[in-house]
Parts: C-alpha cells; sequence; structure tokens
C-alpha cells in the first residue's frame, strides 16, 4: 500500500470512528425522549460493561479460556471485592494488578 | 471562599484522579499497538496519526493486522465502522447529561469517546459530575497517554512487547471491574449486567465477534427497560388505586 493509501485509509478509520461517537449526542441532548428510551438508556452502562468485560476475562487469542489456570479469572475476585468494599476505582487497579504480578512471579 | 491560583490548580488536578487507571492501561496497550503497527510496515508517523485521529484501541489492533496482510482500505474501514458502532449507544446513554455544554465541547468530547472514557464518564455524570471543562480534560489526559505509549512503542519496534511483568495488562479488566460494580445499584442492576455479560459471550460464541458487545447491550438495556417500565406501570395502577382510599 502507497503511504497516499495508507492516510486515506486512516482518515476514512477516523471519520467512521467519530460518526457514532458524536452524532448521538450531538442530536438527542436536551431533547425530550420518550420515558422507555429514557429508561433504556439509563442501563447501557452496567449492560456495556459486563459485555465487554466477561469476553475479556475469558477470552484469551481468540479462544474461550474456561480453565481453572485462568489467572484473568481468578484475579477478577480479589478486584470485585475490593471494588465492592472500598468503592474505589483505584485500589480495585491496584489489587488485580498486584494479584496478577505475584501469581505471575511466584507459578 | 473563592479558590485561587495553587489551590484551584489543586482541585481542579483532584478530578482528574479517575483518568489514573485508564492511562496506566493505555500506555502498555498503546506501546503494544505501536510496536504491531511498525511491525506490520508502518512508518512511525503513520503509527501516531491513527492514535491521534482514530483512538479506539481494537480497532487500530485490528487494522494493523490487515495492513500487515495488505486488505484493502475499503474493507479496513469497514470493519472499523462495525467494532467502533457500540460507540453509538454509549454517546446516546451520555447524551441526557450534556444539555448544558457548547457544541463545540460535544464535538470535542465525542472524539475522545471510548469504551475506558465513556466508563468513566458515566460513573462521574451519574454522580451530577456533569461540567464539561473536566470531562473533556480526563479525555485530554487519556489520549495523551494512548498516543505516548504508541509512540515508545513505535519507538522500541520489535526490541521490547512483553509488558505482563508487571500487569499492566491487567489494568484495564481491573478498571472495568471496578466501575462494572460501582454502577450496580439495583437488583436489577444485577440482572442488566448478567444478562448482558451472558450475551457476549454466546454471541461471540457463535461466531458474532464483532456485533456481540453492541447486540449484548441492546439485550440487556432492553430487559432492563422492560421491568422498570413494567414495575412503575404496576405501581401507578397500585398508587391510583390506594389514593382514594389514603385521602
Amino acid at each position: 500500500m502507497t503511504d497516499t493509501a495508507v492516510l486515506i485509509t486512516l482518515l476514512g478509520m477516523a471519520l467512521v470512528t467519530y460518526l457514532p461517537r458524536v452524532l448521538p449526542a450531538w442530536f438527542l441532548r436536551g431533547r425530550k425522549l420518550h420515558p422507555f428510551v429514557e429508561a433504556w438508556l439509563k442501563y447501557v452502562p452496567v449492560a456495556v460493561l459486563a459485555a465487554l468485560l466477561l469476553p475479556s476475562l475469558l477470552v484469551d487469542g481468540g479462544k474461550f479460556k474456561l480453565a481453572w489456570d485462568n489467572l484473568y479469572l481468578w484475579a477478577a475476585l480479589p478486584a470485585g471485592l475490593t471494588a465492592w468494599k472500598t468503592r474505589s476505582m483505584f485500589a480495585t487497579v491496584l489489587v488485580g494488578m498486584a494479584v496478577v504480578a505475584l501469581a505471575r512471579l511466584l507459578i | 471562599m473563592p479558590e485561587f491560583g495553587l489551590a484551584r490548580i489543586k482541585t481542579f488536578a483532584k478530578k482528574l484522579t479517575p483518568a489514573l487507571p485508564v492511562m496506566m492501561g493505555y500506555l502498555p496497550v498503546g506501546f503494544a499497538y505501536g510496536v504491531l503497527a511498525v511491525n506490520a510496515g508502518l512508518t512511525t508517523g503513520e503509527t501516531i496519526i491513527m492514535s491521534l485521529i482514530v483512538y479506539a484501541g481494537s480497532s487500530q489492533l485490528m487494522a494493523v493486522g490487515f495492513f500487515g496482510l495488505g486488505i484493502n482500505p475499503l474493507s479496513i474501514i469497514l470493519t472499523t465502522l462495525v467494532v467502533n458502532l457500540r460507540h453509538l449507544l454509549m454517546s446516546a446513554s451520555l447524551s441526557p447529561h450534556m444539555k448544558h455544554w457548547r457544541k463545540l465541547e460535544v464535538a470535542g468530547f465525542g472524539f475522545e469517546l471510548t469504551d475506558e472514557t465513556f466508563a468513566v464518564h458515566s460513573l462521574r455524570f451519574a454522580g451530577g459530575e456533569t461540567a464539561a471543562p473536566p470531562a473533556m480534560a480526563i479525555n485530554l489526559v487519556c489520549h495523551s497517554a494512548w498516543v505516548a505509549g504508541s509512540l515508545l512503542g513505535a519507538l522500541a519496534g520489535n526490541l521490547i512487547s512483553d509488558v505482563r511483568p508487571f500487569a499492566l495488562d491487567y489494568a484495564l479488566p481491573a478498571m472495568f471491574i471496578a466501575l462494572l460494580i460501582l454502577q450496580v445499584r439495583s437488583r436489577l442492576h444485577v440482572w442488566v449486567a448478567a444478562l448482558g455479560g451472558a450475551a457476549s459471550l454466546v454471541l461471540w460464541g457463535a461466531g458474532l465477534t464483532q456485533w456481540n458487545v453492541i447486540l449484548a447491550t441492546v439485550i440487556g438495556a432492553t430487559m432492563g427497560a422492560a421491568v422498570e417500565t413494567w414495575h412503575k406501570k404496576k405501581g401507578e395502577t397500585r398508587s391510583a388505586a390506594g389514593a382514594g382510599a389514603e385521602s
């Protein structure tokens, strides 16, 4: 691929990435929405976070990894407990990373 | 009492702390992207431009693979569109909190709306912190970490690519765990999360590896909204029936 073609590809990627990010906020804000849509949008964060998180814990290298040695899954337990008890994102990240680092060091 | 000078800077800097875990995650992932990009034949400049103007981790990594295979530009752009369509839902769900924002602020904010910054903002906005300047500052800090990571990766080239000893690869999953748990405020939230997560896995397993997140979100949010609406209706009929007796 020539450098020009690469740059055009990058511009195209930027455009198709930007539009879905900006258009809904641009057009929906300040608009009175149907109560069902309003309720629906309230549940998007929880649904999308779970939909992103579970595959990131259970899929490795394009395959399901349900084995007992799935470190990502085990580390989710202390991390989740920390989040629940401390309500702190920072503490959760530190505990999660510490558990993963220790496990790699020791096992 | 109004704050001046240093105190004011400190207050503002405090508002940026939610960006820290995102930065810790973006630096190594951006680094990995940079390494892969130059190995796939992109120049350092192209590698950085992509991080500046596209700024979407999963589709950048995918594009790098496609560039390496010599796949045509249109296919790369269309796949990027599909991979990033999920942001439609995120942008829509933040929109009610952005009523008072200026147009330029909305345009700038949207440019830097990623999975991770969305997760941070949805929690902040729900807690009433809806001012535009700190939100945009958080976005800018996160984006800078992404670009810095990409640059370091591009410069390191194929020298190193293993960030695992520091467990930095777990920064983003751990952050999502925290943000998910912090957003769960009712039993219905737990069910929405369970359904969304399960649907995402099932759809992924069924081969819909680009669509699983967006479809699972639609399924989960629809269930949540349906149950909530149903409960409200039941409550209204009950309170309407009970209103006469109480008054």
